[in-house]
């Protein structure tokens, strides 16, 4: 299941915590490659992490991470402006209504149906909190990822080239490209509600709530 | 509501130079969004606070007496958060949380909400509220048209409140990109979405994010009132 959690909640989760910063740490730096760090406990986590983001997780049946990615609003500290800056355009992108998803990951053997239901959670964020768009860096390999489940970004700027090719690109869920990422991912439109719901609480009326 | 009306507003908010103006703004605010009320509060990371709103002083006298602010569902909702909650979905059911609803109601406060969490820099916390009294459906209406709106005010309420912290300094850039100058200017010309994005060779989405950043960085609603902006502030030149 689609599990929405904020940073200052993780701790109530701790074995799902636990298995996405792993999960993380063997993406990025042993699958990846990339330069992070990894801590002792082999938990990948970076200066954002400590941000309070929102992660939205899938979450396997036996309770671990399947695959996860994060999110921050661009009014604040976000990785596209304070590292990748000079890929869009010289200024930072910033508005309430931009977030940054950060940290796209796929535990190993994930079946391929989690980035889409990621991607479904996407559209619920959007659509349920007025968001507009999603901006991000990633790598030559995530854009084959994105094209595979049915959400290709639009790339604003890169650098680097071949398999380090490193790109700032944005999102956007038209309805069209819900449903072909519904379908890929399996979940009806009334789960993934029911899912984003159970976070966030689910728009029932406060009357029906004092009654109860 | 007249969208006309909401840019003089922000264009007031924007023209304010003392936290009291404040005042005066959010209920022209509330007028022209035609609801019951709208309430900013802020309390930064040493505990000093400060609001301004509709609700009447007696209201705001219990509420603090009660220090409601410890069990308030929306409180408790939307702190450390940065998504907009609709009352709706908060958890009411405790009986101190039933209490302030039941109270809430009695002080015309109204039984719909939502409030727009804002963090700002170290540690500053801010919350912006519309509430009315109205039905369901009315209300996921008005939410479903004014919610960007209401997003965008909330975060210009706030970057004007921080600058009467004394001492403070502003932390979020409003220069504008030099391709953030090329779209504006180009809409300014009267060109289209379409011929800005191919003069410039991005996509329109690309070109979106770049009126949407740009649209933030001058307070404005929509792209229309973004670009009059940008001119008469001497950012762009047509």
């Amino acid at each position: 299941m689609l599990r929405y959690i904020y940073g200052h909640d993780l701790h109530n989760h701790p074995e799902l915590a636990r298995s996405m910063f792993r999960d993380r740490a063997d993406q990025f730096r042993t699958r990846l490659g990339w330069e992070v760090t990894v801590d002792d406990q082999g938990h990948e986590r970076d200066q954002y992490d400590e941000l309070d983001p929102l992660y939205v997780i899938w979450q396997n049946h036996d309770g671990s991470h399947g695959g996860s990615m994060r999110f921050l609003p661009t009014t604040g500290r976000v990785m596209v402006n304070e590292i990748f800056g000079h890929l869009t355009g010289g200024a930072p992108v910033v508005s309430p209504l931009i977030w940054e998803c950060t940290r796209f990951c796929l535990s190993r053997g994930a079946e391929s149906k989690v980035a889409a239901a990621l991607m479904l959670a996407g559209g619920e964020i959007m659509t349920n909190f007025g968001v507009r768009h999603f901006v991000g860096a990633f790598d030559a390999r995530m854009v084959r990822i994105y094209r595979a489940i049915g959400s290709s970004p639009e790339i604003l700027g890169s650098e680097g080239e071949g398999r380090s090719r490193i790109s700032v690109g944005l999102w956007e869920f038209t309805p069209e490209a819900r449903t072909r990422v519904a379908a890929r991912a399996g979940v009806s439109p009334e789960l993934s509600r029911l899912w984003f719901d159970r976070a966030f609480g689910a728009v029932a009326p406060p009357e029906m709530a004092l009654t109860a | 509501m007249g969208k006309l009306n909401l840019d003089q507003i922000l264009k007031d908010l924007d023209a304010t130079s003392a936290l009291e103006g404040l005042q005066d703004i959010i209920v022209a605010l509330r007028d022209a969004f035609n609801v019951d009320h709208m309430v900013y509060h802020w309390v930064d990371s040493s505990g000093d606070q400060y609001g301004c709103g509709t609700y009447s002083p007696e209201w705001v006298e219990l509420y603090t007496a009660r220090n409601y602010l410890r069990v308030d569902p929306v409180i408790q909702g939307c702190y450390q958060r940065f998504h907009p909650v609709d009352w709706k979905r908060l958890d009411w059911s405790s009986k101190p949380a039933w209490e302030i609803f039941a109270l809430a109601m009695e002080y015309g406060i109204g039984n719909q909400g939502y409030s727009i969490p804002i963090r700002g820099p170290n540690g500053q916390f801010a919350l912006f509220t519309a509430s009315h009294n109205c039905d369901d459906d009315a209300w996921a209406e008005f939410t479903e048209a004014y919610n960007r709106d209401l997003i965008l005010i909330a975060h210009y309420f706030n970057r004007k409140a921080l600058e009467f912290e004394p001492g403070r300094q502003s932390e979020q850039s409003r220069a504008l990109s030099p391709r953030e100058v090329d779209a504006m200017t180009l809409i300014a010309m009267g060109y289209s979405r379409a011929q800005v994005a191919e003069s410039l060779s991005i996509s329109q989405n690309t070109l979106r994010v770049y009126i949407e950043s740009a649209r933030f960085k001058l307070g404005a609603l929509n792209t229309t009132h973004a670009v009059a902006r940008a001119l008469s502030r001497g950012l762009i030149v047509v």
